[in-house]
């Protein structure tokens, strides 16, 4: 483990009783980042959040914080910070008492603790708050001392357990800008857990997504969004077009791939041809990098194609197409782009060579 | 997903009980009065007809009858005796049923919960006579009890347990345990256990976090098991004259003794609103402590 990492978990298994929750899982975290992990329910990323906080016992594996091992030690032995799906404040206590909680526990002065608290509310906006009971708060301002009561002791880590997920939509994007400007603020490793896949792209340097117990690509935001490893990360994030195909040829980073006799489509890649040949390859391509063509030498790439229905989702219009040689392809198009565009029309479909991805289909249809 | 509905909640609109029961339309109506009637004609009218005999003789308004309760040493010391046994009932079955309460809702187990439960609920569906007249059994002279800390060598003579306060004692601690026990659990049951697992996250020892969040978080139902227990204890009839007999009298006990022995219903019923007044008394001082305290209060 190289210097400078904060969290490295290692080989990582769960079992609860038969079933494998976390299937040897390596991680590491660098300092200061935000790393979220993103999956659906029961993809074990919950789990995996449980293990590194200690709540649950790995059934193999180690997890080291600051080049510490913390495999064996109990949650209250490792001083990481945590913010609950569901806030966890006590509802006995006041706002101070809720964040000095941690303090007193760690025996600081009266007067430090005092500082403290001040100092920490101040950070999130709670100044004014502090005599207040939790129920009197609103849910933003709860989430807002948990987050605070977590942060407050200096942990190396900070653990956010579906952090948005009981605010509505409006305050959650108030919210995410909150968690992320003090995040970079205050410096610490952070690790949150979503199956929010826009929550994810917009608060992580770097997104870990999960399925099965598995990781299935760790990479940045848009990385992970342009160049998805898998069928599953690349209809898990976003929307996307997948077309089977054969790659015939690359030359100069650009493969041709055969979908049909009459249709050959150029996608750029880095791999080489023979890492690609005689293996079920899929064309992925993102519906808002599909534009409608005059001409087919404006782009690398056009297939003709007949509007299906058209959907409005206000800054933009989803066209639902078949192309004539069979294939279904969504396109996402600016509305005030879509003004000539009616049902059953036929239009020209065009992209670039740099629009799509390559992957591989390891669950071949 | 609670959290969020609380920040969309609008304030309840205001609505006076004329209101809400002009809103009632057909015959709902009959669903509220027919029960709170059969109350108020059977129950409290028959009650408060008994109480006007503590107040009121055939010569008119008097107050002698009360007067005689609290200038006679043997009336006081049956008050303080009741008030006595009632407290340390309450605070027997509090100790026994706050561990039982707490396994109940810290087993993951669901087999361990039935089991539990059971153990619990089951004596409470059986007669209090039954259940009275086996103490009778166990706790005589060579009854089971004696003679099991006879063999273990604990004691060398049989103890007295029968016929005297720690016989009443046992037995209403057996019998209003499992108050004790629904009480403490069911509000238990609604302490999110995640807070625990909040408080050792930031660096809580297990013995911590239950000091510091679950005990405090439980109040309310060691207020409200405390109260039940505590209110019914001052009343109880049956264990106290099966299992204390003479020796120790309750309150209940000389009400009986007054309306079927003696015969003098003045002063049943002066002893009876006695009873009645001082378990609103403590009714109410209940309320005062929970108000004002942001778990308790929930109680109101």
């Amino acid at each position: 483990m190289a210097l400078g990492d904060s969290l490295a978990v290692a080989n990582a298994t769960k079992y609860y009783k038969k079933f494998k929750a976390v299937d040897n899982i390596s991680l590491t975290v660098n300092k200061g980042e935000f790393l979220t992990i993103l999956g659906p329910s029961g993809s074990g990323k919950t789990s995996l959040l449980k293990l590194i906080a200690g709540f649950e016992e790995l059934s193999d594996g180690s997890i080291l914080l600051n080049n510490l091992d913390i495999t064996k030690k109990k949650p209250f032995e490792r001083e990481i910070g945590m913010l609950f799906q569901n806030y966890a404040l006590f509802p006995h206590m006041t706002v101070s008492d809720n964040v000095a909680y941690p303090l007193r526990l760690r025996k600081l002065s009266k007067e430090d603790i005092k500082q403290k608290v001040r100092d920490i509310l101040k950070l999130v906006h709670l100044e004014d708050y502090a005599d207040r009971f939790p129920e009197q708060l609103s849910g933003g301002q709860q989430q807002r001392v948990a987050l605070a009561r977590a942060i407050v002791f200096n942990p190396p880590l900070l653990l956010l357990d579906e952090p948005l997920g009981a605010l509505d939509k409006n305050l959650r994007k108030q919210m995410q800008l909150e968690i992320m400007k003090i995040q970079e603020k205050v410096g610490i490793t952070t690790i949150s857990v979503t199956h929010d896949q826009e929550e994810a792209l917009s608060m992580s340097d770097r997104i870990c997504v999960m399925n099965n117990g598995k990781i299935e690509q760790v990479d940045s935001p848009e990385n992970l969004y342009k160049h998805p490893k898998n069928r599953f990360v690349a209809e898990f994030i976003g929307e996307i077009n997948l077309i089977q195909g054969d790659v015939v040829d690359v030359v100069d980073q650009s493969a041709k791939v055969k979908v049909k006799d009459d249709l050959i489509i150029e996608v750029e890649t880095e791999k080489s041809h023979s890492t690609m040949k005689n293996r079920p390859m899929l064309i992925a391509i993102r519906p808002e990098n599909i534009q409608i063509a005059q001409d087919a030498s404006q782009f690398h790439n056009t297939l003709r194609a007949e509007v299906q229905n058209t959907i409005y989702v206000g800054e933009s219009v989803v066209l639902n197409t078949k192309a004539l040689t069979g294939e279904e392809i969504t396109v996402k198009i600016p509305t005030y782009m879509s003004d000539s565009i009616s049902n059953g029309q036929e239009v020209l479909l065009g992209w670039n060579r740099k629009d799509a991805t390559l992957i591989l289909d390891e669950t071949p249809a | 997903m609670i959290e969020a509905k609380k920040e969309l909640r609008i304030p309840a609109e205001r609505v006076s009980f004329s209101q809400r029961l002009s809103r009632m339309n057909g015959l709902k109506w009959l669903l509220l009065f027919v029960p709170l009637g059969y109350i108020m004609i059977l129950m409290f009218f028959s009650m408060f007809d008994f109480f006007k005999m503590s107040i009121f003789n055939d010569d008119g308004f008097t107050l002698e009858y009360l007067a005689h309760i609290f200038t006679t040493d043997i009336y006081l010391k049956v008050l303080w005796l009741t008030l006595k046994i009632a407290f340390l009932v309450t605070l027997f079955s509090l100790l026994f049923a706050y561990p039982v309460a707490y396994m109940l809702v810290r087993t993951e187990s669901g087999l361990w919960k039935k089991i539990i439960l059971a153990a619990v609920l089951i004596p409470f569906w059986i007669s209090l006579l039954v259940r009275t007249y086996a103490w009778t059994i166990l706790l005589q002279k060579n009854g089971a009890i004696n003679k099991l800390l006879m063999e273990l060598g604990i004691i060398a003579e049989p103890l007295n347990l029968l016929y005297n306060s720690t016989g009443v004692i046992i037995g209403m601690t057996h019998i209003l345990l499992p108050y004790m026990v629904l009480s403490l659990y069911s509000v238990m049951e609604g302490i999110d256990q995640r807070l625990l697992q909040a408080a050792e996250g930031m660096g809580a020892r297990p013995w911590k976090a239950f000091m510091q969040i679950f005990f405090p978080l439980s109040l309310p139902g060691v207020l409200a098991g405390s109260l039940l227990v505590f209110v019914m204890g001052l009343g109880y009839y049956i264990t106290p004259a099966l299992l204390g007999g003479a020796d120790t009298p309750m309150i209940a006990m000389l009400i009986e003794s007054n309306i079927n022995t003696t015969l003098n219903w003045h002063l049943a019923s002066a002893l009876a609103l006695v009873l009645f007044v001082a378990t609103l008394l403590l009714l109410f001082l209940a309320f005062l402590v929970s108000r004002g305290n942001p778990v308790l209060k929930e109680l109101d």
